[in-house]
């Protein structure tokens, strides 16, 4: 290989820590800006469901798979919790410098996509973490649960926070208005993690309905998850590991595509 | 001189179908300060764009003190400063933050005395820890002349740095910008007001629908713009100029009621006294005369028209 060549290498391998550094702890002081927001609301709600389902109605459940009710939804209440924070985070930290003008510097920075992505992705993954590890805490206030494999769980954790702020990145280019920031989470994201087996087993469901759920990516989601909790589940895990994989590459990919075409972020 | 920035055949064809730039070519010297000007929509922020990495170029191609803005863009982009048109800016953050940030971004590690420098340079220092959105439009644009500052660039882009900003500040910016040349930066702004490149540029370049029709060194342009017209009103209209007083820069317009005189106003000798005199020996006549300065317009007009 020519001197030229390494040259180009290294100057190629070279990474903006820098400016990976400056985007994250803009994005994250950006939640201590908004701290109400980004933490205390999704606490709060998570203990009204776990007074009404856990407590209320809990209590008038049979076990299911030999789990408690009130531990039974703890996983999926924290995977619904993971997935709109994580949405809404990642979309409103790329959507709000288009929208105010302010993401000519990001563009005109010396920047890869990579490093862009580890900023923004990077801290709106870490905010689901936190929270999820919040919220778990909280569920621990009402409940008694137990966490098989713990291992498996943080992987879990992560792997769901970093896929959905990818995801919640996509939104926040394709978006062109607040009505379509907020739609996405309120209209597909919700509705697919209660559909998904948040509060009930997929087996509860009937046979065809049963068929149907496993076109919905959260169920696999929700149900390896919740295997990382009580070992039992609705789909076999490695099946839901692969899946949540499967949905963090295709949003990898579908970012890369934006990045090179300029997609929305360039005329 | 070896340019610090050169533009190819740089084409630009917007999602809408418009022609912003049309096959541009531009050489900006090391170390000078250049100023482009144009009317409304002419592509001025559509070249500082593409330069910058804001806008994908359809065709052609930029190097940026010898890297290609596309291929090297890491390299290409760590020089330039971009000072944008619109007033963007964080609401929440803080100057100091949104100075640091910048730096950050652009690869460099922090350097509080830098900083300090920039924003005593730039009198923010003592609104350094203010939040954005409390700050007036001029300290706003101080605001952004700072963030393009805060990585020490070779190259600044102002993309119209003294709209919406009161003639003291616009004396201060000057200064400024003068002082950067003077450390060696290279400096690129655009505007609308001639008097704002009389004052600053090197050199001056003017573009129109896309096209850069004329680079031009600043005094050499003075002149063809420092041209005044004397208006002549003649009580008897002529059929022609007598052959005596053709040749020099007179015309007559087509209906004859009109002698129109172009000269160097700033000349040691305008020539408008010989001309009247010898007006009045050929016993022409007028009832009126007015003098009108060449505007810019006038000039975008001619050449334009010379073009095609
Ligand atoms: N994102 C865009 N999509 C479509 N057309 C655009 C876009 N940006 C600019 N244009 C058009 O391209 C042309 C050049 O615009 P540009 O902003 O480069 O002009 P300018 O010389 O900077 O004008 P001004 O002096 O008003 O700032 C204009 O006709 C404008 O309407
Ligand atoms: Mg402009």
């Amino acid at each position: 290989m020519s001197v030229a060549a390494l040259q180009v290498n290294a100057r190629a391998m070279r990474v903006n820590v820098h400016a990976i550094r400056a985007i994250y702890t803009f994005e994250l002081a950006r939640t201590w800006r908004t701290l109400l927001q980004s933490i205390a609301s999704p606490v709060i709600s998570t203990s009204l469901y776990f007074i009404v389902f856990g407590a209320a109605i809990g209590s008038r459940m049979t076990a299911i798979d030999g789990v408690s009710y009130g531990a039974f939804i703890v996983p999926g209440l924290i995977m619904l919790s993971i997935l709109t924070e994580s949405i809404s985070n990642a979309s409103f930290g790329i959507y709000m410098p288009r929208f105010a003008g302010t993401i000519y510097e990001v563009l005109s920075a010396p920047i890869s996509v990579l490093e862009i992505v580890l900023g923004y992705v990077g801290a709106a993954a870490t905010k689901s973490v936190i929270l999820g590890t919040i919220i778990l805490l909280t569920a621990r206030l009402f409940v008694d649960f137990t966490i098989l494999h713990p291992l498996w769980m943080i992987a879990f954790l992560i792997l769901t926070s970093v896929a959905f702020s990818f995801f919640g990145f996509i939104v926040g280019v394709w978006a062109d208005g607040w009505e379509k920031l907020q739609m996405v989470p309120m209209l597909i994201v919700t509705p697919l993690t209660f559909l998904g087996g948040s509060f009930y087993s997929i087996n509860m469901l009937p046979p065809l309905w049963q068929k149907i759920a496993l076109f919905n990516p959260v169920v696999y989601l929700i149900s390896g998850f919740r295997w990382s909790f009580y070992g039992v589940a609705d789909v076999n895990v490695v099946v839901s590991f692969g899946m949540t994989l499967l949905f963090l590459i295709l949003c990898a990919a579908a970012v890369q595509w934006i990045f090179r075409t300029g997609y929305r972020l360039k005329a | 001189m070896q340019s610090i920035i050169s533009v190819s055949g740089l084409t630009k064809t917007y999602a809408s179908g418009l022609h912003a730039l049309k096959s541009v070519d531009l050489d900006i010297r090391r170390g000078e300060i250049f100023a482009l000007l144009g009317p409304n929509g002419a592509g001025k922020t559509t070249l500082i764009n593409i330069i910058c990495g804001i806008v994908n170029p359809t065709r052609g191609f930029v190097l940026a003190d010898g890297h290609d803005i596309v291929r090297d863009y890491r390299a290409a982009r760590s020089k330039i400063g971009l000072v944008p048109q619109e007033l963007s800016t964080d609401m929440f953050e803080s100057v100091w933050g949104t100075v640091s940030f910048s730096r950050g971004l652009f690869g460099r590690p922090p350097d509080p005395a830098h900083l300090e420098k920039v924003l005593r340079d730039l009198s923010l220092w003592d609104r350094r820890d203010a939040k954005i959105m409390t700050l007036s439009g001029g300290m706003k644009r101080r605001v952004l002349i700072a963030k393009a500052l805060a990585h020490e660039p070779q190259i600044l882009f102002l993309d119209e740095p003294t709209a919406g900003v009161d003639v003291e500040l616009r004396r201060a910016m000057w200064d400024m910008v003068r002082s950067l040349r003077q450390s060696g930066v290279t400096i690129i702004l655009t505007t609308h007001y001639i008097e704002e490149a009389e004052e600053m540029a090197d050199r001056i370049g003017v573009i129109s629908k896309g096209e850069i029709i004329l680079v031009e060194e600043k005094t050499v342009l003075m002149d063809k713009l420092g041209r005044k017209k004397l208006t002549l009103h003649l009580r008897q209209p002529l059929a022609s100029i007598p052959p005596e007083l053709s040749g020099t820069e007179l015309e007559l317009s087509a209906d004859g009621h009109e002698l129109v005189y172009t000269f160097d106003a700033q000349g040691k000798r305008t020539g408008i006294a010989g001309l009247l005199r010898r007006l009045g020996e050929h016993g022409i006549d007028f009832k009126d005369l007015q003098t009108t300065e060449t505007s810019l317009e006038e000039i975008f007009v001619s050449l334009v028209r010379s073009r095609s």
